[in-house]
Formats: structure tokens, sequence, C-alpha cells
């Protein structure tokens, strides 16, 4: 069976940190920067555990500002 | 394999549509305005309406809509969007005429406007935002909001002997014989978006096949003004909020 491979970008400035795209991800890849924060202020989401992204777009779907761009691959074994 | 390499043009599968603009929102965090503002963007530019449609935004956090998706928009007083776009829509049949409502415009000041145009049965589509409180003044209580719930004018809770009952917009719309749609939707996980997607273009549809007025109420939260985090907010929506205002179809007389 061929594998599926997923990867998302964010647009950091644009983020709000609502966490949102974080509940939402069934994989549990995406997380809020514990420390850094944007040029507004907001603790931007990042990919935590990229290997395990499947490119769903459950985060990107539930995203308010849209900040989130998916990638999906389908690579055989 | 490499995320550079999953990265690339070609295996694009989500991106921001193009007609919602890369200028910042002065939502909230977590806000379902800005889920439905992403919603209308992409059904318009699905139907490839976006030369020939408008809207109208009253009053409410959504009366900057037209900073954020790129279409032309009217802004109406307070509660008058089903007024202003029955005067649009009759004017220019040809265009696809929404209005972009929240709780208090719609339900409180512009009741009158919403229902004698759903009445005349105006080929216009309404999308209610509905969170149950005055979002953009600072979460004042609301005519939709639920029994018990503490809002910055009800601190102790809304009191029934007091305040009267919530209003429930969808199911007194759906007694009128002009409307031919009302639906009921929510925007809290990608399966409630992706039904939200569908009723507001199945409305936006219905508006240019002249079927009568739609109202797609989207039931969303307010986390600033209820006091909770995004997350939080949306499980007590689930929790609280549903059972008031249940989800799905209320009246279809298309299909």
């Amino acid at each position: 069976m061929a594998k599926i491979l997923g990867a998302v970008t964010i647009n950091q400035e644009r983020c709000k940190g609502c966490d949102l795209c974080v509940v939402a991800c069934p994989k549990d890849v995406l997380l809020l920067q514990p420390k850094e924060v944007n040029n507004r202020g907001y603790h931007f989401a990042f990919m935590k555990n990229p290997d395990d992204c499947i490119g769903c777009a459950a985060c990107a779907t539930v995203c308010p500002d849209g900040c989130i761009e998916v990638y999906r691959v389908k690579v055989p074994d | 394999m490499n995320i550079n390499d999953i990265i690339k043009p070609e295996n694009l599968v989500y991106a921001k549509p193009r007609l919602l603009k890369d200028n910042h929102m002065h939502y909230c965090p977590g806000c379902s305005h800005g889920v439905v503002h992403k919603l209308v963007a992409e059904v318009l530019e699905e139907m490839g309406m976006e030369e020939k449609a408008i809207g109208v935004a009253p009053v409410g956090c959504a009366v900057f809509a037209y900073n954020y998706v790129d279409i032309d928009w009217i802004e109406a007083a307070h509660g008058r969007a089903p007024a202003i776009a029955t005067a649009v829509k009759r004017l220019n049949p040809e265009n696809l005429v929404f209005t972009y409502q929240g709780d208090g415009d719609l339900a409180a000041i512009g009741t009158c406007e919403t229902i004698h145009a759903a009445n005349r049965g105006e080929n216009i589509a309404i999308i209610f935002i509905n969170n149950g409180i005055y979002g953009m003044t600072g979460g004042q209580m609301a005519p939709t909001t639920l029994e018990g719930m503490k809002t910055s004018t009800t601190p102790y809770g809304r009191r029934v002997d007091l305040n009267g009952h919530p209003l429930a917009i969808a199911p007194l719309l759906a007694q009128l014989d002009g409307t031919c749609y009302i639906t009921r939707q929510a925007v809290h996980t990608p399966i409630a978006v992706r039904k939200a997607k569908a009723a507001i273009r199945q409305a936006f549809e219905n508006s240019m096949n002249g079927l009568g007025t739609s109202m797609v109420e989207i039931v969303s939260t307010c986390n600033s003004g209820w006091k909770m985090t995004p997350a939080q907010s949306n499980a007590w929506m689930e929790e609280n909020m549903f059972k008031k205002y249940p989800l799905g179809d209320i009246k279809n007389t298309v299909k």
C-alpha cells in the first residue's frame, strides 16, 4: 500500500495562536511555540512531529485566519 | 522523504482562498468569524461569482468584512441588512446578494427587517452568526443568550422571569412561506466546517435560482465574551448551545 506523507506551512506572522489547529490535528503534529512569539506577540503554531503528518488538512480547515497551507504526496513502498 | 520535497506547489492540497485578503483580521484569536469568512470566499470562488457578489454587512464584529473578503460590500445601519439587500437584489437580479449578520444585529435590532424580508421571499441569502452575546460591544446579553448564561449585563446568569426566554430565530423563519432553505450549522470541527460550506453554497445557489430567502445560521463561539480559551468555548458550545440550538436542516423545500 502506498504511504501518504503530508506537511504544512504556517504563516507565522498571521497566526494568532488560538490553538484550534492543535486540537483539530488527529496525529498530534502541531503545537504552539512555548516561548517564541511573532511580531504581534502571539505564540504561533509549528510542526512538533513533522514525520507524523498525513496532510488531512483538518488544521487548515478550522484555522480562522487561513494561515495554514497543506501539502500531501503519495509515496509507493 | 525530506519535508522540503513534500512542500512543493504540485503537492498543495489546501491553501487560503484567493478572495480572502492578506491583511490581518481584527477578530480575536479563535473567532468563528474567520472560518465563515474563509468559507464565503471559498464558495464564491468555486461558483465563479466574485464579480457578481454583493455582501451586506451591518453593525457587529463583521462590520469590517469588506477589509477581508475581496468582493463588493455595502454597510447597512444596525439590523437593516435584509432591507438593503432587498433593494440591491430587486434592482440587480443578476447579482448574488447576501447579508452577513450577528445575533445582536439579526435577532434583536433587525428582527423586523429579517422577518419581513423572509416573509416577502426576497431572493437573498442570510448568513447568521449566533454566539449568544453582543460580542463587539463587550459581551452584553442578546436575545439568543442562553438561560443562566453569564454576560456583562447578566452577571448572575440570564433569568427567564426578568429577561425572557432565549430566541431561536431559525424555527421562526422556517414557518414563513417565503423561505426555502433554513439550516443551522457550526464551524468547530473539520466535519462541521465542510457541512457549513455546503450549506452556504446551497443558500447562494437558491438565491441565484430565485427560490426565496435562505438562511444559514452558524452557531459559533465568542471566546473573549465568554471568557474562555477558543478550545474551551468550542467544548462549552457543544455542551450548552447545541441543546437549545440543535444543528441540521430545519426547512428545505428545494430538494
